[in-house]
């Protein structure tokens, strides 16, 4: 009977991750997709269980109290500004699991273990362990216990392309000879390490690409489980995991302008105002304006496209920001919100944040929507929002940007931006937007001003 | 080469390109949820893990399995919790009708769960702007 319980189980847990994803690509349809992901995952773990080998589950128990316990409690007290960081930790987990598995597996199957199946723990304990500490690594980064600035030193990715060198070919020894146990060790520690190394000269700014790379490997390294352990449940929902990661990956990189190399290898925004410093150093004239002057331009605005970006997580803005659009939209003008594929610390970050804040989804626009309407637009609101505004991606051939698509808030007929102070972007790029005359700077940490704007603005509207 | 390590080359390839297919039409407005659906489901590693902390191979073994047992359940149950959590705030423009519906006579659960979330995540809102009980987008 169970030769025929199991499989069918996993048979029907990987049709049902693909029905779930393939629900998420729909507003109407995501949550029943989360639902169906969810019976999935119930059918892989009850065809586990009632696998013959498992003969002890007392310890199976205790692992799923603790892990239920604190996946829910995270799950229930994350707050939505710290959603990058959560999903960066997870990845470590993912990462862990499958190390760990990979480890337990060679040391209880070595030494006659087959080439093809070597290869697969080989490469399962690779990409796990160098999952696991990138991703706690990103986690740092993301959660600011780690500087968020790129740090590099001289020879760099050399050193780091050794270590992984070294790394992939002990692992190659040991496919060839499965009994050479002290190896085993040096891989795991070398994966490791290169996941730390990998992850300290990226920035904050390139945390999307990075996340969703490290997804993408997650996923791989349970594709490699599943050639180990010949489970095709794993195999499907590790090609799932690994093709999303990809994919996103490839999307965060186009919306930058540049390659995969460049994001992993470029230290891209490192002290790289030099240039900046060089060229420009006189002080420029920017008009500041008070709250009150910008909420008396907006009483008058018809449409208002707001853009935000990381500075309105950081100041977790996102409801303030929701009341000045109800105000606005009471007010008579119509209300948009444009995001730039890689606003945020993740693909999708302020999506989430506007959805928290109760924004409807269908007032917020991606980039291709709503570029052509910035012309017909009476005000451009950016919110904590730099480089993805700055002209330069499109005039200036020796900026960094060049070539980066970017929100074309310039054509608005006039431009606010909120900002705490004239500080270059990620980047390290002098936004030129910022000294045109059409444009306002507001300064001030977003949630305040958001209020202040709210504030002045009812004050407005009922005189 | 053996029958299975066939097939599942096969099952990978296929796997991926419909992974492909169906993720790049997810529209960017649901690219977090997405990535938070497939953590939860990355945590299919617990099939793997499940084996080697059941079936007594040793201290070492029961060891590494139960902390990665424990690993992949926070991801899953985790994961999709989350993932619901999230995907409940998406709502469209006009989600709540004018009227009182049939379901929007008092606070749902959904909206109680929602409120004690909120209070973590940002200061308590203020009094200038009354929002109306929304329907959660469903």
């Amino acid at each position: 009977m169970n030769d025929y319980v199991v499989p069918l189980c996993y048979l029907a847990a990987g049709g049902l991750f693909i029905v779930g994803l393939k629900g998420i690509t729909q507003p109407k349809t995501a949550r029943r997709g989360l639902q169906a992901a969810e019976l999935g995952m119930l059918f892989a773990i009850v065809g586990t269980l009632v696998n013959k080998e498992i003969v002890d589950f007392r310890w199976i128990i205790l692992a799923f109290v603790v892990g239920s316990a604190i996946g829910a409690l995270m799950a229930v007290f994350v707050p939505m500004t710290a959603m990058p960081q959560r999903i960066a930790l997870s990845h470590a987990f993912g990462a862990l699991a499958a190390g760990l598995v990979g480890t337990a597996e060679y040391y209880h199957r070595q030494p006659e273990i087959g080439a093809f199946t070597m290869t697969a723990i080989t490469l399962e304990v690779l990409l796990g362990f160098v999952t696991f500490t990138g991703s706690l690594m990103a986690f740092g980064k993301l959660h600011e216990i780690l500087p968020g600035r790129p740090q590099v030193y001289r020879g760099q990715n050399v050193v780091n392309l050794a270590t992984f060198a070294v790394a992939a070919a002990a692992g190659v020894w040991l496919i060839t000879d499965p009994s050479k146990t002290f190896l085993f060790p040096v891989i795991a520690v070398l994966a490791a390490a290169f996941g730390v190394m990998l992850i300290i000269p990226i920035g904050g700014a390139d945390m999307p690409t990075v996340i969703s790379l490290l997804n993408s490997y997650a996923g791989l390294s349970s594709v490699a489980m599943g050639f180990a352990l010949d489970n095709k449940a794993l195999i499907i929902a590790g090609a799932l995991d690994g093709s999303a990661g990809f994919l996103l990956s490839v999307i965060m990189c186009r919306a930058m302008n540049r390659s995969f190399s460049n994001v992993l290898f470029g230290a891209f925004g490192q002290a790289d105002t030099s240039a900046a410093a060089a060229g420009v150093v006189e002080e420029r004239p920017v008009r500041s304006a008070s709250t009150e002057e910008a909420a008396m331009l907006l009483e008058t605005a018809r449409s208002v496209i707001i853009v935000p970006g990381y500075g309105l997580a950081v100041a977790q803005a996102q409801h303030r920001i929701r009341e000045l659009a109800d105000v606005l939209i009471r007010n008579g003008a119509e209300v948009r919100f444009a995001i730039h594929p890689v606003a945020g610390r993740m693909p999708g970050h302020m999506n989430v944040l506007l959805a928290e804040a109760d924004v409807p989804y269908d007032q917020i626009l991606d980039m291709d929507e709503i570029n052509a309407d910035f012309a017909q637009t009476d005000v451009a609101l950016v919110v904590g929002a730099n480089d993805v505004t700055n002209p330069a991606a499109k005039t200036n051939k020796d900026s960094p940007i060049y070539g980066m698509p970017i929100l074309d808030v310039e054509s608005a007929r006039t431009v606010m931006v909120v900002k705490r102070g004239m500080k270059a972007g990620f980047a390290g790029v002098e936004n030129e937007l910022y000294y045109q005359d059409k444009t306002l700077m507001i300064f001030g940490d977003a949630k305040k001003v958001a209020e202040g704007l709210v504030h002045d603005l009812e004050a407005t509207v009922r005189a | 080469m053996s029958t299975a390590i066939e097939s599942g080359l096969y099952v990978f390839l296929l796997a991926s390109f419909v992974g492909f297919e169906v993720i790049r039409r997810v529209p960017p407005l649901f690219h977090t949820p997405l990535m938070s659906l497939t953590n939860a489901v990355a945590g299919i590693s617990l099939v793997g893990s499940l084996v080697v902390a059941g079936s007594d191979r040793g201290v070492v073994s029961t060891l590494l399995g139960t902390i990665a047992v424990t690993a992949s359940t926070i991801n899953v149950v985790g994961g999709f919790l989350i993932t619901d959590r999230m995907l409940k705030m998406f709502r469209p423009r006009d989600a709540a009708p004018k009227g009182a519906g049939p379901g929007s006579a008092g606070p749902s659960a959904a909206d109680w769960l929602r409120a004690r979330f909120r209070r973590g995540a940002a200061a308590p809102a203020s009094t200038t702007v009354t929002v109306p009980t929304r329907e959660v987008a469903r």
